[in-house]
């Protein structure tokens, strides 16, 4: 994965300004272990995308085996080996063992280390101005922590018991003993191993952000004048700095449990022709402590996803976001909300009916907060004068998939609702969309936007453009039927649909969403083909391509240590003067002072630019 | 061979790709489009909105349509009806709402697009609009919740006396069911006393448990209540039976229980299903109208093995009647497997005697 890396940044960053310090720099302090906050996002990107490959693969693999169950997949030997039975049917612990991953690596190392390492690490201080994080020390551990994190989930893809493959949950006893399925075994122990680099990973990334935040802000940067970007990234990391150590403690208890014969989880088992001796403790307890962290995972996920999409719409429609104030307010709100919602995920489980109750009341809640986001964005849209760039079209399909996933939330909410639909196929198609494919989104919307930033240099649009139109229609395709199937009953993480009467429909449209997969997954190469060569043939970069008011775009086309080569810019407005009436062009920079726009401000701003005038004389005097 | 076929594929692919690219790039720069703010290709993503919007809702109304054929049958419970009806109800208003935003979302960028000779309103905030969609969301959730509440704790409420008590274990892979017998108590169990004949491990110190017997299938009375008790005995599973709107988790070392009311036999249904169309298609196994071999089933949904996708039981529904008739052919447990309880120490007799 480094080797990757290192030949990108050879070449891009060639002709780099550099600071004064770090004259001493190495090829390994430079690009492997480097504490620079932007060397640090590409390695998370990278890695991100690579491991985005892997899981879209493995959904490729298990999409197979529901949509053609009676197909030879002999071919597929070569890669799968015994996996693949002599009759050429794929094993049925295997199938679980894809989809345990698939999910694994999606939430976690895609769309968590992916998505917010890549894009916190790279916008908290280009944005903020700031020369770095905080600690860049800190933050480049966070990256190795990760870095170990995936290549010890890696492996297990290719241990003989195979990979985890209990569900992305990894709810006990299943996987607490190994005699219960062969996934449970060394595949489990290197999951649980795996998991914990990762959550030191995030918990070393998550307190970087939010102290740089806090504290590395520019002069006159308050919080009020935060791209949305940032007050994402700030809220997702609070989010996960408060919910990482609850997984870690349900891992660590389940560690014990595996390895040192305790009961936290297990209790009156019989398996394998014998009754262990465990008694006394309940799986619900894991499930509690899973979903603790589970729940605000989904929300780690999409706030950055939402926050840079609030972020790209403004720019391209040329037009403030709409309601600055009541985007961060129902942020805070989704923020706060999504810790206390966790049980929702245990309509069923045998949980007091009474917390069901509280549970649907508070889950129902968040509907609102997410509601008002949905609204301004499409308000925001309205009478702007709107330029398709990829990131815009995919942040406009992140609104879709954000509505579309986030209705049947409502539904699924509802305890009563829930008893039918609890893991069936509806719920694939909610969480796929809402935060699957919407967090996705997000994150391709992000590259197409940042990358100039990042590299110096452009993405081809109109092959944007058809990695746009195919993923949106494909995922769609895809997502959607599952609706359809999930009414109809269909049990999620089943090998296949036959034994049952009930659930014997629908395969041609199981055979349809297949190939309607493989179609988007393989369009996904488009993209990976246009970010790796415009790495090193894209059209140089001007200098604010997008002609967007944020911080980031004050900076040399690549910037290099320190960020920018004088002084840090000052912050005097919001980031979102878009199309001001009056003023020269249809943007103005953060960094402009009131006393510059004399004709687009506000008298508000009259009064806000006679106090720089004096500010500025002041300073005048001083340095005199 | 069909390694090297791929991977120079893949290289084609990768050229075709590069020179795809250059050619885009050239013809940009031919074009002039570089220089303008908003090229050609600004109006063909706007005018794909719209019609993205047509064929994605025509396609959804479509296949609605078609796909209401292979739902679930009408609810076989007296809860599942309001279950059904609330989750339609929130359907209709979900729907509404992902229509109405979408015909906004995909019209602004058509309506909207750039135009050198327009500038973008500048239009920061509007409190009364956040006021009023913050309200009408919440006002609606305050419906859905309060309707929701009321099915939910009629659902959950403790079950009525004189229910039938049916015990389901789930193990890797399959389900056991235990009934009570005439005393209407199921005997206690003990996972300790598990072994390959007594597989739900019931303890026969408990005179309970004498008369109790096992089914293959799932029986139950039309119209009486019916509380299951469930359990596993290794990992998570979780009772499913689609046709009831009924789930509940099994958990070894926590009992889970659910009670419902059936109310159409497995006769009713299939005399019902034959009116539908879809179910009047023949099954190519059997020959026969797929309503001929309907069945209530029960599924596991909480995944727990390799064999998670194959722990099927049918439920059998019959008249009260008929139900009473069955219940009393059937022979316990204990007089089936006189040999392994002496084994284990039991007094037979003893309990045949305790029995009567």
């Amino acid at each position: 994965m480094s080797t990757v890396d290192i030949d990108i940044h050879n070449t891009t960053d060639a002709h780099d300004h550099h600071d004064d310090h770090h004259h001493n720099e190495n090829f390994f302090t430079k690009y492997v272990f480097s504490l620079d906050h932007k060397t640090i996002a590409k390695q998370f990107l990278i890695t991100g995308l690579l491991w985005a490959f892997i899981g879209g693969l493995l959904s490729g693999i298990f999409r197979l085996q529901l949509g053609f169950p009676d197909a030879d997949l002999t071919w597929l030997k070569p890669l799968l080996g015994d996996w693949i039975g002599a009759d050429g049917k794929m094993d049925t612990e295997f199938y679980l063992a894809a989809v345990t991953m698939h999910g694994t690596i999606m939430v976690f190392f895609v769309l968590t280390a992916g998505l917010s390492g890549t894009f916190s690490n790279f916008l908290i201080p280009l944005q903020i101005g700031a020369r770095d994080m905080a600690s860049g020390f800190l933050n480049m551990l966070s990256y190795w922590f990760f870095f170990l994190s995936s290549v010890i989930m890696f492996i297990s893809l290719f241990l003989e018991t195979g990979p985890a493959s209990g569900g992305w949950v990894i709810y006990p006893p299943l996987s607490a003993l190994p005699q219960a399925m062969s996934g449970s075994g060394l595949g489990m122990t290197m999951w649980l191993v795996s998991m914990t680099f990762f959550i030191v990973s995030s918990l070393l990334g998550g307190i970087n952000y939010i102290t740089t935040v806090i504290n590395l802000r520019t002069e006159g940067l308050s919080f009020a004048k935060l791209p949305l970007t940032i007050w994402a990234f700030f809220l997702t990391a609070v989010i996960g700095v408060l919910s990482f150590p609850v997984l870690f403690a349900a891992a660590l208890l389940l560690v014990f449990d595996r390895s040192f014969g305790t009961s936290f989880y297990l209790s009156e088992i019989y398996i394998g022709g014998e009754a262990l001796p465990n008694v006394g403790g309940s799986p619900i307890l894991y499930q509690h402590l899973f979903w603790f962290l589970g729940h605000p995972e989904v929300y780690i996920v999409l706030l950055p996803a939402l926050g840079i999409t609030s972020e790209i719409i403004a720019t391209n429609a040329r037009k403030p976001i709409f309601g600055y104030r009541a985007m961060i307010g129902s942020m805070l709100g989704i923020a706060f909300l999504s810790f206390i919602v966790w049980a929702h995920h245990m309509f069923v489980s045998g949980l007091n009916p009474f917390l069901g109750s509280v549970f649907m009341f508070l889950t129902l809640i968040i509907a609102v907060p997410s509601a008002v986001k949905a609204f301004n964005y499409i308000t925001t849209l309205w009478r702007g004068n709107i330029i398709f760039t990829p990131a815009m079209l995919f942040s406009i399909g992140l609104v879709s998939l954000f509505i579309s996933g986030g209705v049947t939330g409502i539904v699924l909410g509802n305890s009563a609702i829930d008893i039918q639909l609890h893991d069936t196929y509806f719920v694939v198609a909610h969480f796929h969309l809402v935060m699957g494919s919407a967090s996705f989104f997000g994150m391709m919307a992000g590259v197409y936007h940042w990358f100039p930033k990042m590299f110096g240099r452009m993405m081809n649009e109109k092959l944007g453009y058809v990695h746009f139109w195919m993923t949106f229609i494909g995922v769609y395709l895809v997502f959607f039927p599952m609706h359809y199937i999930g009414i109809a009953g269909f049990p999620r993480r089943y090998y296949s649909f036959t034994n049952f009467d009930a659930f014997s429909t629908f395969t041609d449209l199981n055979t349809f969403i297949s190939i309607a997969a493989i179609i988007t997954l393989t369009a996904q190469l488009i993209f990976a083909f246009n970010f790796f060569f415009s790495i090193f043939k894209g059209k140089l970069a001007p200098l604010n391509p997008w002609k967007s008011s944020t911080l980031e775009w004050t900076t040399p086309r690549l910037p290099g240590h320190g960020n920018w080569t004088g002084a840090i810019p000052k912050v005097y407005r919001w980031p979102y003067d878009y199309s001001k009436p009056g003023a020269k062009d249809d943007f103005i920079a953060q960094n402009v002072p009131y006393s510059e726009t004399p004709e687009s401000n506000l008298p508000m701003e009259q009064e806000l630019a006679k106090f720089e005038k004096e500010d500025s004389d002041e300073v005048k005097k001083v340095n005199e | 061979m069909t390694s090297v076929l791929l991977l120079v594929g893949g290289i084609l692919l990768v050229v075709i790709l590069a020179l795809v690219y250059r050619i885009f790039t050239l013809v940009s720069i031919a074009k002039g489009s570089t220089k303008k703010r908003a090229s050609t290709s600004n109006k063909v993503n706007a005018i794909l909105f719209p019609i993205a919007f047509l064929l994605g809702f025509g396609a959804i109304f479509w296949y609605s349509g078609i796909a209401q054929k292979y739902f679930l049958p009408e609810a076989a419970s007296a809860h599942g009806s309001e279950i059904d009806y609330l989750f339609w109800l929130t359907m209709a208003i979900i729907g509404f709402a992902f229509f109405a935003t979408h015909v906004l979302l995909f019209w602004f960028p058509f309506k909207y697009q750039y135009k050198e000779s327009r500038s973008a309103y500048f239009y920061p905030h509007n409190d009364k609009l956040e006021i009023v969609w913050t309200i009408i969301p919440a006002i609606v959730m305050t419906i859905l919740v309060i309707s929701g509440y009321v099915v939910w704790n009629d659902v959950t409420s403790p079950a009525p006396s004189e229910a039938l008590n049916v015990e389901i274990m789930g193990k890797q892979f399959n389900w056991e069911v235990r009934y009570s017998g005439n005393d209407g108590e199921l005997g206690r169990h003990d996972y300790k006393k598990i072994d390959g004949t007594n597989a739900m491990g019931i303890d026969f110190r408990d005179p309970n448990s004498i008369d109790d017997f096992t089914a293959r299938d799932i029986h139950l009375p039309k119209g009486r209540p019916v509380l299951l008790n469930i359990r596993a005995r290794d990992v998570l599973h979780s009772v499913f039976m689609p046709h009831f709107r009924l789930k509940m988790d099994a958990v070894p070392g926590m009992p889970t229980k659910f009670w419902f009311t059936p109310t159409k036999t497995t006769a009713e249904m299939r005399e019902m299903l034959s009116q539908e169309p879809a179910w009047q298609e023949i099954n190519p196994e059997t020959g026969e109208p797929r309503y001929k071999n309907f069945n209530y089933e029960l599924a596991c949904t909480e995944v727990c093995g390799g064999g998670h996708f194959a722990m099927r039981k049918v439920i059998i529904v019959e008249e009260p009647e008929e139900f009473d008739k069955w219940h009393n052919e059937q022979e316990s447990w204990a007089s089936k497997n006189k040999d392994y309880l002496s084994s284990k120490g039991y007094n037979v007799l003893e309990l045949a005697l305790s029995e009567d």
